[in-house]
């Protein structure tokens, strides 16, 4: 679950880069990248989730 | 941003530039002391020779074979591809060895500086997360493995003529990504990498029970702390001060502007954690209190030298209101145990300090440069950084073992304590 929240992160940073490539007016750029840190923020969530779910393991 | 101009610095710029970087290893000091205070009494020792190693590992790894990806001393494109019809910097290209370095221009040579003490406070705020359980060689191994690639791609892409310091000249965003006291390069990545070695080492034993809440693991040494907090202060000033002039080109009448926001954002996080723990705990405390003095530091870090004495106090008081409600979070909530606090007092006020530059500089569409780079250093570096730490894990294990934890680090790993005369207590924690 950890690795892929991880692999999810990148994704978001390409969305970015699509964002400035793609676009040229200033609404849709904030937009997509907007969409890029969601994206980023998710996969941080899913890995974070697969912290909490194996702490179970560490508890001692 | 940009990378350093091609026009000669006026020799007074030089020297003062030198003076204040000199003055910077004094936040290094500092943030070793409250890495070391923050820590168990029986870990002391070893905690701060392992500040000092990391110090002199990244400094030779950096200065040898890291300066060159990251292209200190040489201001051109470095490695390029194109897409969208614009160019994309992503690598440095510079000689190995300092090969060159004293026929480099003088700012080129005071970049570097400045980056090489850069890397040493990165590399040194993972070291503070995995405290009192990660063994002395696989904390410099991570560190050589910051210094020679993982730093240097950063200070690339934000300093010296990547691609987000071009971010104006090819898509007209703001002024580039702004980061003139590194809040992205070192303590964002730092904060990052701390995150990374508390996922592959675990907690400490006895931190989080079978039954019941957390563990409270206290730091044995209060003073050490704020002490540190004092030293920190000093090395701050200069160190935001020689950013703005190296990376914003900032004349030296606002020199003393930047000096007295960066005291101003710290003065008020303090002030607000201060308030936070006295109301939450019926009085203040003095560790969390510390926090919430470096995360205003660190805030101050990316945006001192741009924002008004007004939006300083503003972004201040919400780093301090912010942090110990976050170190609550993370240890209560979300099972982290981070004994120095990376990721509450560097990687999260160093993205507020950030997002606060472009939210209150004057230029347009700076915000969105600013989004921009936050994307860049969590949407790569995270993942980059858990990899390559993964991968050295398998070669030189992070984690002590459990019979080294019981005893410390101190004993284990160097033969003897920080404190020889004093009494050991048995550790009620083992149950």
């Amino acid at each position: 679950m950890k690795y892929a929240g991880l692999f999810v992160m990148p994704a978001g940073f390409f969305l970015t880069l699509a964002a400035l490539v793609l676009f040229t007016d200033p609404g849709q750029r904030i937009a997509f990248v907007f969409c890029g840190l969601a994206v980023e923020g998710l996969g941080l969530g899913v890995a974070v989730r697969g912290h909490m779910a194996a702490r179970g393991e560490f508890r001692q | 941003m940009t990378s350093p101009i091609p026009v000669a610095m006026p020799d007074s710029e030089v020297a003062l530039t030198l003076a204040l970087l000199l003055l910077a290893p004094l936040a290094i000091a500092g943030v070793a002391l409250i890495n070391t205070g923050l820590g168990r009494s029986r870990s002391a020792a070893q905690a701060l020779l392992g500040n000092l190693l990391i110090l002199a590992v990244t400094s030779i790894v950096f200065l040898v074979i890291g300066s060159a990806f990251a292209g200190c001393l040489n201001a051109g494109p470095g490695h390029v591809f194109h897409l969208g019809g614009k160019p994309w910097s992503w690598l440095g290209k510079g000689p190995l060895l300092l090969l060159g370095m004293n026929a480099a221009p003088a700012q080129s040579q005071l970049a570097l500086l400045f980056e090489s003490l850069a890397v040493v406070l990165a590399a040194m705020l993972p070291w503070g997360s995995g405290a009192d359980r990660w063994r002395l060689a696989a904390g410099a191994a991570a560190a050589a493995v910051m210094a020679a690639f993982v730093f240097p791609l950063a200070a690339h892409w934000i300093w010296n003529g990547g691609w987000l310091s071009q971010l104006n000249a090819n898509f007209a965003l703001g002024a580039n990504f702004v980061d003139p006291g590194g809040a992205a390069s070192v303590h964002v990545l730092g904060g990052l990498s701390a995150l990374a070695v508390i996922w592959i080492t675990g907690p400490r034993r006895g931190k989080f029970p079978k039954e019941g809440f957390s563990t409270a693991m206290p730091g044995h040494n209060a003073s050490y702390v704020l002490f540190g907090c004092f030293l920190s202060l000093v090395g701050w000033l200069a160190w935001n001060a020689a950013g703005a002039i190296l990376w914003l080109n900032a004349p030296l009448s606002s020199l003393a502007g930047t000096a007295l926001n960066t005291l101003l954002t710290a003065s008020a996080a303090v002030v607000a954690t201060f308030t936070v723990t006295r109301t939450r705990f019926g009085k203040p405390d003095a560790s969390l209190c510390a926090n919430g003095w470096m995360a205003g530091l660190v805030a101050s870090s990316a945006c001192a030298a741009l924002v008004s004495p007004l939006a300083s106090l503003f972004i201040g008081i919400v780093a301090g209101v912010a942090t110990p409600l976050l170190v609550e979070l993370l240890e209560l909530a979300v099972s982290i145990d981070d004994p120095s606090g990376a990721i509450s007092v560097h990687l999260a006020p160093g993205l507020w300090g950030l997002l606060a530059a472009g939210m209150f500089a004057p230029q347009h569409g700076q915000l969105l440069a600013q989004m921009v780079g936050i994307a860049a250093l969590l949407g790569v570096f995270l993942p980059l950084v858990y990899g390559l730490f993964m991968l050295l894990n398998r070669v030189v294990p992070f984690r002590v073992d459990a019979d080294g934890e019981r005893i410390g680090m101190d004993l284990h790993e160097l033969g003897g304590g920080a404190y020889p005369e004093f009494v050991i207590h048995r550790d009620e924690s083992y149950r």
